[in-house]
């Protein structure tokens, strides 16, 4: 898609010195022009004080700082002159990419790059044009100095608050282009690490999560949800629980049942008391094991036709041709997304319209939503995007906040709706179990000549956009097949089909999508060709790597773990993968993970991890890197415990008992080094999850001569492996 | 009516006695730096002190807390000048913060009794304090920067 922006002009004066701008791309200039008051980007208060909204929600990514820091870049601000709001949600601060306000995929710095600085400079601009029409000198003879406007011919400097104490927003506010952009090389913020905005309030437990959320009148409420899509609600006890004191109602939803009461610990017990009969649905029958089973009888029957996502050169002629044929099958797990904040959402809903507080990846759709619902403008619904405790995509399904609505709707008062762990587990949109079946064809030579990747799963797309989008995209999930193909490696023909199943489970989108499982499966065939043809893996991906950035992220690793310096008792193994679409820029990274193996126990040990990230340029390299590690730990963790399984529609895990995810004592130190560069940011905070299973595989298969095939690798499958 | 005494004030709260402290701190009282994450002791984000003591508050009673002095991150000696919380800025350690105030109360804990823990003992006192975002190592930092300054 095109990045270009487009700033319509229009100024509105409120307080202080506010700019107004819309910045819309393509068709939705003309829309927007007309709707009302337009959205401000920044402000400027008589005292200096520099205000800047935050477009997009925070989960922890750290936009809330990094966007705010893009605009007060090209305005020129002094850093410690700005405050940071968090921005209404409103049309005028949709992201470009997604014409929404929309966090996933790891694309809001990405997205909202080019408006945000045009916004900066816009404003910057309006505040050289007010001095220069005071001084009468030409505007061109200004510069700026942080937060200050400077005539070097006269020597005469004016603070931007002194400015903002006369200056006007003009009706037509001035065109900017690209080429009015600082260079790169300008920069004095974008590129220097500065404090989260985010951090001290959240070390004193003073952010406001949706979960702390309180309101005059408000209720509680929890819902007991359905096992799988499409179960409704038949019968239930509800009748007795309304007579426990403090119950006030219990209201059957479309796929679950709510209890609501004035206090959170009569309905939590409430909850406990609650049993309800479902209506068989979609998903009833499921077994995740015996679904498992079938993706792999549909990966290995190569009659099976798939939907083609990605076909170079001519495959199968290639495959037949072959001097050899490699092939490998790999599977995963379901996971749980296991966001710290259980799921939750306040919402009161009156005549007037609609509020609604909560931690959202996708606050445009939950006004839309709700404006749908409840048959009512979306310019009557109110969302707070509030700082999410953890998102990682299971906030980009907006079911808790629909339900919140519905729920405040009927019981006319505001209400708090938070899912018991229990519940938010029972509830779990999971990350689609796997299989796959990689073919690598290869001449007399070794050399590669077409690789075919059939992949078995559920669907994600149809579920987070609806159907027709995946009409419209031919049948192709871009979410499960992400990176099921081999595009910086040197292969001449390349095939990968997705042959899918719906069972009724409920999915979503989990940090680093596909590359989960199917980085794991292309690394671990990499690896087992490096060792056919007797090549140190590393070396024989420096070979294959036709991209100069993916060959340096691993030339970077492999010195940072000084990969042929052999250890004493442990193994090292490499995994390679890339975040981001081709279209918008990918970022790469390579890790070596250092694995001891307990061949008795089966226990894997992962001690270090050294990872080299190209995530272009880094706008605030710190959190860039601490959003990697945090993506790298993601991997250790779904790599060794995590595993989700259903029988009869249901999850069978209930907590964190028995749904394990990295604790302390587990943590490998991390070391990373940011490689390469550029003039772009590049997606950062889902990068090298995909690097860690194939680097813990791999090591493993250099320890033992052993591979480990699915996901996750538990002490039962390990001993099973180095068994057989 | 329960009588307590949280954050070095007496209070009394109207709850039934086998209410979890969780629910009483945050609800009865107001003080939601506590968090809920599981409900049975399993992730640490509702850590808070009794008698100086780590304890999760989902798993406890408000009737039986009794006598025994209660302190939440809100009772944090210092606030913001607290060497844990000051050391927490200082290493920007929160990435979504949820699960950071039980961090911080955990970690005053081991700080309390080995003024100068490695990393391997850290992250053992961690043990109990789910992190979905992981920041395990940069809490090891935060601990060795506060356990420096202090």
């Amino acid at each position: 898609m095109s990045m270009g922006t487009t700033l319509t002009r229009r100024g509105v004066l409120a307080g202080g010195l506010a700019f107004t701008f819309a910045f819309t791309a393509g068709e939705n200039v003309a829309a927007q022009a007309d709707a009302g008051p337009l959205n401000a980007y920044v402000g400027i208060a008589p005292d200096g004080t520099i205000t800047i909204q935050a477009p997009a929600p925070e989960m922890g990514q750290g936009t809330n700082t990094a966007l705010p820091l893009i605009v007060a870049e090209e305005l020129d601000a002094d850093w410690e002159k700005v405050r940071i709001e968090t921005a209404p949600v409103r049309a005028a601060y949709d992201s470009p990419i997604f014409r929404s306000q929309f966090v996933v995929a790891s694309l809001s710095v990405r997205g909202y790059w080019m408006p945000l600085r045009m916004a900066g400079a816009q404003a910057r601009r309006v505040l050289l044009d007010a001095v220069a029409a005071r001084w009468g000198v030409p505007v061109e003879q200004l510069s700026t100095e942080p937060s200050t406007v400077v005539h070097a011919a006269s020597g005469r400097r004016m603070s931007y608050g002194e400015v903002a104490s006369f200056a006007r927003a003009p009706a037509t506010l001035p065109e900017i282009t690209p080429a009015a952009l600082k260079p790169v090389s300008a920069f004095r913020l974008i590129g220097r690490d500065v404090a989260r905005f985010d951090v001290p309030a959240k070390a004193r437990g003073q952010t406001l999560f949706a979960i702390d959320v309180r309101r005059p009148g408000m209720l509680h409420a929890t819902v007991a949800r359905s096992p799988g899509l499409g179960a409704r609600p038949l019968s239930h006890n509800g009748a007795a629980l309304l007579q426990r004191p403090g119950i006030t109602h219990v209201l059957p939803l479309d796929q679950g049942v709510a209890i609501v009461g004035e206090r959170v610990e009569a309905v939590l017990a409430a909850r406990r008391e609650l049993t309800v009969q479902w209506s068989p649905g979609e998903g009833a029958a499921h077994d995740s094991e015996a679904a498992l089973a079938s993706y792999l009888e549909d990966v290995r029957d190569a009659t099976k036709a798939g939907v083609q996502v990605v076909r170079t050169g001519e495959p199968e002629q290639a495959l037949a041709g072959a001097a050899h044929v490699h092939s490998a099958e790999f599977t995963s797990d379901y996971v749980y997304h296991g966001q710290m904040e259980p799921l939750t959402c306040v919402a009161s809903v009156t005549e007037g319209g609609a509020e609604i507080w909560a931690g959202t990846q996708w606050p445009s759709l939950v006004r839309d939503e709700a404006a749908r619902i409840l048959g009512i403008p979306a310019e009557r619904v109110t969302v707070h995007m509030l700082t999410m405790g953890g998102g990682f995509g299971r906030r980009a399904t907006i079911d808790y906040a629909v339900e919140a609505v519905q729920v405040a709707r009927a019981v006319g008062r505001p209400v708090k709706v938070m899912a018991t762990r229990e519940d938010d587990m029972a509830n779990a949109h999971v990350r689609p179990m796997t299989a796959h079946r990689i073919e690598v064809g290869l001449d007399a030579a070794g050399r590669i000549t077409a690789w075919r990747h059939r992949l078995a799963s559920d669907l994600v797309v149809p579920q987070l956009y609806g159907r027709a989008r995946l009409e419209a995209q031919r049948g192709v999930d871009h979410i499960v097949t992400y990176h099921a193909n081999v595009a910086q490696y040197d292969v001449p023909a390349t095939l990968t089909l997705h042959l899918y199943r719906e069972h009724g489970v409920r999915t979503a989108p989990w940090r680093g999508i596909g590359a989960g499982p199917n980085a794991f499966a292309v690394e671990a065939v990499v690896d087992d060709l490096a060792r056919q043809s007797q090549t140190d893996p590393l070396a024989y991906r420096l070979a294959l790597l036709r991209d100069a950035r993916a060959r340096a992220v691993v030339e970077a690793v492999g010195a940072m773990a000084e990969w042929s310096r052999a250890r004493e008792g442990t193994h090292l193994g490499i995994g390679f993968a890339k975040l981001g679409l081709p279209q918008l820029g990918e970022a790469l990274a390579a890790t070596v993970a250092e694995v001891a193996v307990d061949a008795a126990s089966g226990r894997l040990r992962v001690l270090r991890l050294w990872c080299a990230a190209d995530v272009g340029l880094a706008v605030q390299p710190r959190n860039a890197m601490r959003q990697i590690e945090s993506s790298l730990l993601w991997g250790v963790s779904s790599a060794l415990t995590e595993r989700l399984t259903l029988r009869d529609g249901a999850v069978q895990q209930s907590n964190f008992t028995d749904y394990e995810m990295l604790r302390a004592p587990e943590t490998p130190e991390v070391q990373l080094r940011l490689v390469g560069g550029g003039e772009v940011p590049l997606p950062v905070a889902e990068l090298g999850l995909g690097t860690v299973a194939p680097a813990i595989s791999n090591a493993v298969l250099a320890a033992t001569g052993k591979r480990l095939s699915a996901l996750p690798f538990t002490p039962e499958r390990v001993r099973a492996a180095l068994a057989g | 009516m329960i009588p307590l005494h949280v954050n070095a004030r007496a209070v009394t709260v109207e709850a039934a006695p086998d209410t979890p402290l969780l629910w009483v701190l945050r609800e009865h009282l107001g003080l939601t730096g506590t968090k809920y994450g599981c409900g049975v002791a399993a992730c640490g984000a509702c850590t808070v002190h009794l008698d100086g003591e780590a304890v999760r508050a989902c798993a406890i009673a408000v009737g039986d807390v009794g006598g025994r002095a209660v302190t939440t991150i809100e009772g944090l000696p210092g606030g913001a000048e607290n060497p844990l919380v000051r050391a927490w800025v200082a290493v920007q350690t929160p990435q979504c913060g949820y699960c950071q105030t039980g961090q911080i109360m955990q970690a005053a804990t081991l700080l309390a009794r080995s003024p100068r823990p490695s990393r391997e003992e850290i992250l053992d006192h961690m043990q109990g304090n789910l992190c979905r975002c992981a920041t395990y190592n940069q809490v090891v930092d935060a601990i060795q920067h506060a356990a420096r300054e202090a």
